[in-house]
C-alpha cells in the first residue's frame, strides 16, 4: 500500500496539528486551498480586466490624477499588519492557547475594519468629491469593481471570523474549531496577497505610468 | 390605480401571443397538479424528507437527471418550434424577435440546463460508486450546488411568461446585450440564472476534485481509477479554472447593465472584444466540461460490452491531460474574424488543431478495444458504437474550421453550426443517453427495457444524421445561423425541409425514450443481483439502487477493473471479508442548501428586475444561512452494526 492511500487513522496523529487530525478536517482543508486556486482564476480575471482598461480613462480622471500615495500606504500597512497577527493567531492556534488565539484573531479583524474604513473613505472620495464614480469611464469600472472584490471578501472575512471567535469561546480549541481558524487564517493571508498585487499593478503602476 | 396595476401586469407578464398564454395556462395546470398529487397523496413530508433536503449523492444525481431531462424537453421545443420556422421561405410562424429569443434560450438551456446537469447527475451517481467511497467529499456542499442549479433554472426559464426572454444568444455578446441595446429584463435573466447555477458548478468542480483525489477506496492508485472517474477528475479541474473567469464576466455585465459600469459598452472607453475574450475564455473549456465526461462513459460502456479491458488506459488518461491543458488555449479560434493579426490567428488555429490528435488518440483506443472483443450490441452500447463515426465528423469539420483563412469563409454559417451539433449531439447527448441506459438499474433497481430503448436509438440516430448532414451543406451554400427567415430562389428550401423532419424524427426518438422510462418504471426487468451487464468497476459491486452508505465494507482494490478481477477469483474489489461490520458515519439531511438556493432565487429574481428592496433582503438571507450552517455541529449520525447487517441481508449480501 502506497502513502498517498494510507488512511488517516493509519498515519501518526500525534506528530499533526489539531486540525489536521480528523480525516473531516483534512478534507475540508485540502478543499479550501483548491477554492483559494479558484478565487485567484478570479482575482487574475479581475486585473486582467482592470489592466486593459486602464488607459481607458474617456477623458475623465485618470490613475495618476486620482491617487495619493499616502492614503494607500496607510491602507497597505494596516493590511499587512493583519496578516501578521493573523500569522500570530495560528502560532497560539498550535500552543493551543485559547486566549492568545482569540485575541490575535480579533485584533485581525480589527486591523481589517480600519482597513476597510479606510477603503470605503477612499470609494467615498473619489466618487463624491473628484467626480470619478464607478460609471465615469471604464477605467474607473475596472477600479472599483477589482478593489470593491477584495474589500467585499474582506468584509466577509470579518463576519466570518466573527462567527469562528464565537464559536472558539464557547467550544474551546477543538480539531473543528481549529480547523475553522487554521481556514480563515489562510484565507486572510490570501487576501494580503491579492493585495500587494493591488498595491503594484493599480497604485504603484498608476502613479508612475 | 387599477390603470396602473394593468399597465404593470402588462408590462410584467410577457403577453400578446397565443404561444405564451398557452405555455402560462399549461405551466399553470402543471404546478396545480403537482400541488394536487402530493396533497392528495400526503406526499410533502415524503418530498422535504427523503430529497429536498437529501443530502445523498444517489439522490442527488437522480434529481440532476430529471431537472435536466425536463430542461431537454423545453430546449427541444425550442429547436423544433425555430426549425419549423426555417422549413419554408418567408414563413411567419415566429417573427424576428421571437426567433431570437427561442435560439438565445436553446442554446442557454441546452448548454447549462442541460449537458452539465445531467453529466453531473451521471457522476453524481457513479463516481461515488467507483472509488468505493460513502458519499462525496462535501455532502452539504452538493446538495447546495444542485439547488443552485436548479433555482438558476428556474429564474433562466421564469423569463419566458415574466417580463421577457434574453435574445443576444447564449454567447450573448456585447455591446448588443448591453443595456444601451437590450434595454429591459430579458439580458438580466440570463446573467443571474446562470450565474447563480454557474456558482453551484464551481463548487461542484471543487467537490469532486476532493472527493477523486481524497477518498479512494485503499489501493486504487490514480492509474487503477475507473476511465469514467478519470475524466470527471480532469473535467473538475477545468471546472475549478474556467468558471471563475465566466462568473467575473458575468458579474461585469451584470454591474454595465445595473449600475451603468463601461467594461463592454462602447460609450465611456469599454471594450466589448474583452467580453468575447473572457465569455470563450471559459466557454472553450466548457465545451470539454461536458465532452470529457462522455468520453469517460464511453470508456466504461465499450469495454464493458466488449468483454475486454480498455486498450491504451495510460494513453487515454495522459490524451485527456492533453486535451484540458489545450482547451484552455484555443479561446480566440470563436472569433477569428474579428480582427485579430495574422499571428494570433496562426496560433489559436495551431493550437486548435492540435486538440484533434488526442481526441484523435482516443478515437483510435476504443477501436482497439472493439477489436476481438465479444461485442454484446445493448442499448448503451449502441449509443457507444454510433458515437464514434459520428462524432468523428464533428470532429474532422472542427478541424476544418480550425484553419483561420477557410473560417472566413465558414464563420457563423450554417456549417459551423452543422460542426457544434456534430460534436455535442453525437459527444455529448449520445453519451449522457449512454450513461443514463447504462447506470439506470444501479439509479433505480429495475432496466429500461431493450427492445423499446434500441428503437428509440435508431430513430434518433438516424434523425440526427437528417437532420445535421444536409446542413453542412447548406452552410457551405451561404446560409448563416441565426436568421429568422429567407427567401425563396436560393436553393436552399429543400435542405432545410429535409433538416425539420429530422429534427423532428430526434423529437420522436425522445419522446419513445420518455415513454421508455415511463413503460420501464411499470414492467421493467428487476436487477436483483445489482450487476446486469457483468460490469467491471466497483459500483456493480453493489445492490442495485446501493444502500445509503453504498459499501458495507469498503472494498480494497489491487488492480484495474476490480470487480471483474474479484468475479474472477482474484482478491481485488473483495471486501475482505474477514472484516467485522462497524458503525458508518453519515452527514445528516438539512433543509438549508434548499432555503439558502430559494434565497438566492429571490435575490436573483430582484437583481432581475432592479428591485433592490428584494435583492438585498435575498442576499442577506443568503448570509445568514451560511453563518448558520457554521454553527451546526451536529451534522453526522452513525448507522448502527444491526441495520447494516438487516439492510445487506436484505439484498443478500450479508456475509
Amino acid at each position: 500500500m502506497t502513502n498517498a492511500t494510507l488512511s488517516l487513522h493509519e498515519k501518526d496523529q500525534s506528530k499533526m496539528p489539531l486540525e489536521y487530525t480528523t480525516e473531516e478536517g483534512d478534507l475540508r482543508i485540502f478543499g479550501f486551498w483548491i477554492f483559494l486556486a479558484a478565487e485567484l482564476v478570479l482575482f487574475g480575471t479581475l486585473f486582467g480586466t482592470y489592466l486593459v482598461l486602464q488607459s481607458h480613462t474617456a477623458g475623465g480622471p485618470t490613475a495618476k490624477d486620482l491617487f495619493e500615495i499616502g492614503p494607500v500606504m496607510a491602507e497597505t500597512i494596516i493590511l499587512l499588519m493583519s496578516s501578521f497577527t493573523c500569522g500570530l493567531s495560528t502560532i497560539e492556534l498550535r500552543r493551543h492557547n485559547k486566549k492568545g488565539l482569540i485575541g490575535w484573531m480579533s485584533v485581525t479583524i480589527l486591523l481589517g475594519l480600519v482597513f476597510i474604513g479606510l477603503e470605503a473613505n477612499e470609494f467615498y472620495t473619489y466618487a463624491v468629491h473628484e467626480g470619478a464614480p464607478l460609471s465615469r469611464s471604464a477605467f474607473l469600472s475596472g477600479f472599483f469593481v477589482l478593489l470593491g472584490t477584495h474589500g467585499a471578501h474582506v468584509s466577509l472575512g470579518i463576519v466570518w471570523i466573527i462567527g469562528i471567535l464565537l464559536q472558539l469561546g464557547k467550544r474551546g480549541i477543538t480539531p473543528v474549531t481549529a480547523r475553522k481558524a487554521f481556514m480563515a487564517g489562510l484565507y486572510w493571508h490570501f487576501l494580503d496577497v491579492v493585495w500587494i498585487f493591488i498595491f503594484t499593478a493599480v497604485y504603484l503602476t498608476g502613479l508612475v505610468i | 390605480m387599477i390603470d396602473s396595476i394593468k399597465s404593470f401586469m402588462g408590462w410584467f407578464f410577457v403577453t400578446g401571443d397565443p404561444m405564451i398564454y398557452g405555455a402560462d395556462a399549461s405551466i399553470a395546470l402543471a404546478s396545480i397538479g403537482i400541488v394536487a398529487v402530493l396533497t392528495y397523496f400526503k406526499k410533502w413530508k415524503w418530498l422535504w424528507e427523503e430529497w429536498l433536503t437529501s443530502v445523498d449523492h444517489k439522490k442527488i444525481g437522480i434529481m440532476y437527471i430529471i431537472a435536466a431531462l425536463l430542461m431537454l424537453f423545453r430546449g427541444g421545443v425550442d429547436a423544433l418550434m425555430m426549425r419549423t420556422q426555417l422549413t419554408l421561405p418567408n414563413m411567419h410562424f415566429l417573427d424576428a424577435e421571437h426567433y431570437n429569443q427561442v435560439f438565445t434560450t436553446h442554446g442557454t438551456i441546452m448548454i447549462i440546463f442541460v449537458a452539465m446537469p445531467f453529466i453531473f447527475g451521471l457522476m453524481n451517481i457513479a463516481v461515488p460508486l467507483q472509488i468505493g467511497a460513502r458519499d462525496v467529499a462535501y455532502p452539504f456542499l452538493n446538495a447546495l450546488s444542485f439547488w443552485l442549479f436548479f433555482v438558476g433554472a428556474m429564474l433562466f426559464n421564469l423569463s419566458f411568461v415574466i417580463g421577457g426572454s434574453p435574445d443576444a444568444g447564449w454567447s450573448s455578446y456585447a455591446p448588443y446585450a448591453g443595456a444601451e441595446m437590450n434595454p429591459g429584463v430579458g439580458q438580466n435573466y440570463y446573467l443571474l440564472g446562470v450565474q447563480i447555477s454557474g456558482i453551484g458548478s464551481l463548487a461542484t468542480g471543487i467537490n469532486f476534485l476532493v472527493t477523486i483525489l481524497k477518498m479512494r477506496a485503499p489501493g486504487m492508485t490514480l492509474f487503477k481509477m475507473p476511465m469514467f472517474t478519470w475524466s470527471i477528475l480532469i473535467t473538475s479541474v477545468i471546472v475549478v479554472f474556467a468558471f471563475p473567469a465566466f462568473t467575473v464576466a458575468l458579474a461585469l455585465m451584470t454591474i454595465d447593465r445595473l449600475f451603468g459600469a463601461h467594461f463592454f459598452t462602447i460609450a465611456a472607453g469599454g471594450s466589448p472584444m474583452l467580453w468575447a475574450n473572457l465569455f470563450w475564455f471559459w466557454g472553450h473549456p466548457e465545451v470539454y466540461i461536458v465532452l470529457l465526461p462522455v468520453f469517460g462513459i464511453f470508456s466504461e460502456v465499450i469495454a464493458t460490452f466488449a468483454h475486454k479491458t480498455l486498450f491504451g488506459y495510460a494513453v487515454m488518461v495522459w490524451s485527456m491531460v492533453a486535451i484540458s491543458l489545450l482547451s484552455f488555449i484555443t479561446w480566440l479560434h470563436h472569433f477569428f474574424t474579428m480582427g485579430n493579426t495574422a499571428p494570433v490567428n496562426a496560433f489559436f488555429s495551431i493550437s486548435t488543431m492540435l486538440i484533434a490528435i488526442p481526441t484523435g488518440v482516443k478515437i483510435f483506443n476504443w477501436l482497439f478495444t472493439l477489436n476481438k472483443g465479444r461485442i454484446q450490441f445493448t442499448t448503451p452500447m449502441l449509443w457507444a458504437l454510433a458515437f464514434i463515426p459520428n462524432f468523428t465528423i464533428g470532429g474532422v469539420t472542427g478541424v476544418m474550421l480550425a484553419m483561420a483563412p477557410a473560417d472566413y469563409q465558414y464563420h457563423n454559417s450554417y456549417f459551423l453550426v452543422a460542426h457544434f451539433h456534430s460534436t455535442l449531439i453525437a459527444g455529448t447527448v449520445f453519451g449522457i443517453f449512454c450513461g443514463l441506459h447504462y447506470w439506470w438499474p444501479k439509479m433505480f433497481g429495475y432496466l429500461l427495457d431493450e427492445t423499446k430503448g434500441k428503437w428509440s436509438f435508431w430513430i434518433f440516430m438516424i434523425s440526427f444524421n437528417i437532420c445535421f448532414m444536409p446542413m453542412y451543406f447548406l452552410g457551405l451554400m451561404g446560409m448563416t445561423r441565426r436568421m429568422y427567415t429567407y427567401p425563396a430562389g436560393l436553393g436552399w428550401t429543400p435542405i432545410n425541409v429535409v433538416m425539420t423532419i429530422g429534427a423532428f424524427g430526434m423529437g420522436a426518438g425522445f419522446i419513445l425514450m420518455a415513454y421508455n422510462i415511463i413503460w420501464s418504471a411499470m414492467h421493467g426487468k428487476k436487477d436483483a443481483t445489482g450487476d446486469p451487464w457483468n460490469g467491471r468497476t466497483l459500483e456493480w459491486a453493489t445492490a442495485s439502487p446501493a444502500a445509503e452508505y453504498n459499501f458495507a465494507r469498503i472494498p480494497h482494490v489491487s488492480e484495474r477493473d476490480p470487480f471483474i478481477a474479484a468475479k474472477e477469483g482474484r482478491k481485488s474489489g473483495n471486501a475482505a471479508s474477514v472484516q467485522r461490520y462497524a458503525p458508518i458515519h453519515m452527514p445528516n439531511n438539512t433543509g438549508i442548501p434548499v432555503i439558502m438556493a430559494l434565497l438566492m432565487f429571490v435575490a436573483g429574481f430582484g437583481c432581475v428586475f432592479e428591485w433592490y428592496w428584494m435583492a438585498i433582503p435575498g442576499a442577506i438571507g443568503v448570509i445568514a444561512c451560511m453563518i448558520a450552517r457554521s454553527f451546526v455541529y451536529n451534522d453526522h449520525y452513525y448507522i448502527s452494526v444491526e441495520e447494516i447487517k438487516r439492510t445487506e441481508s436484505a439484498t443478500g449480501r450479508l456475509s
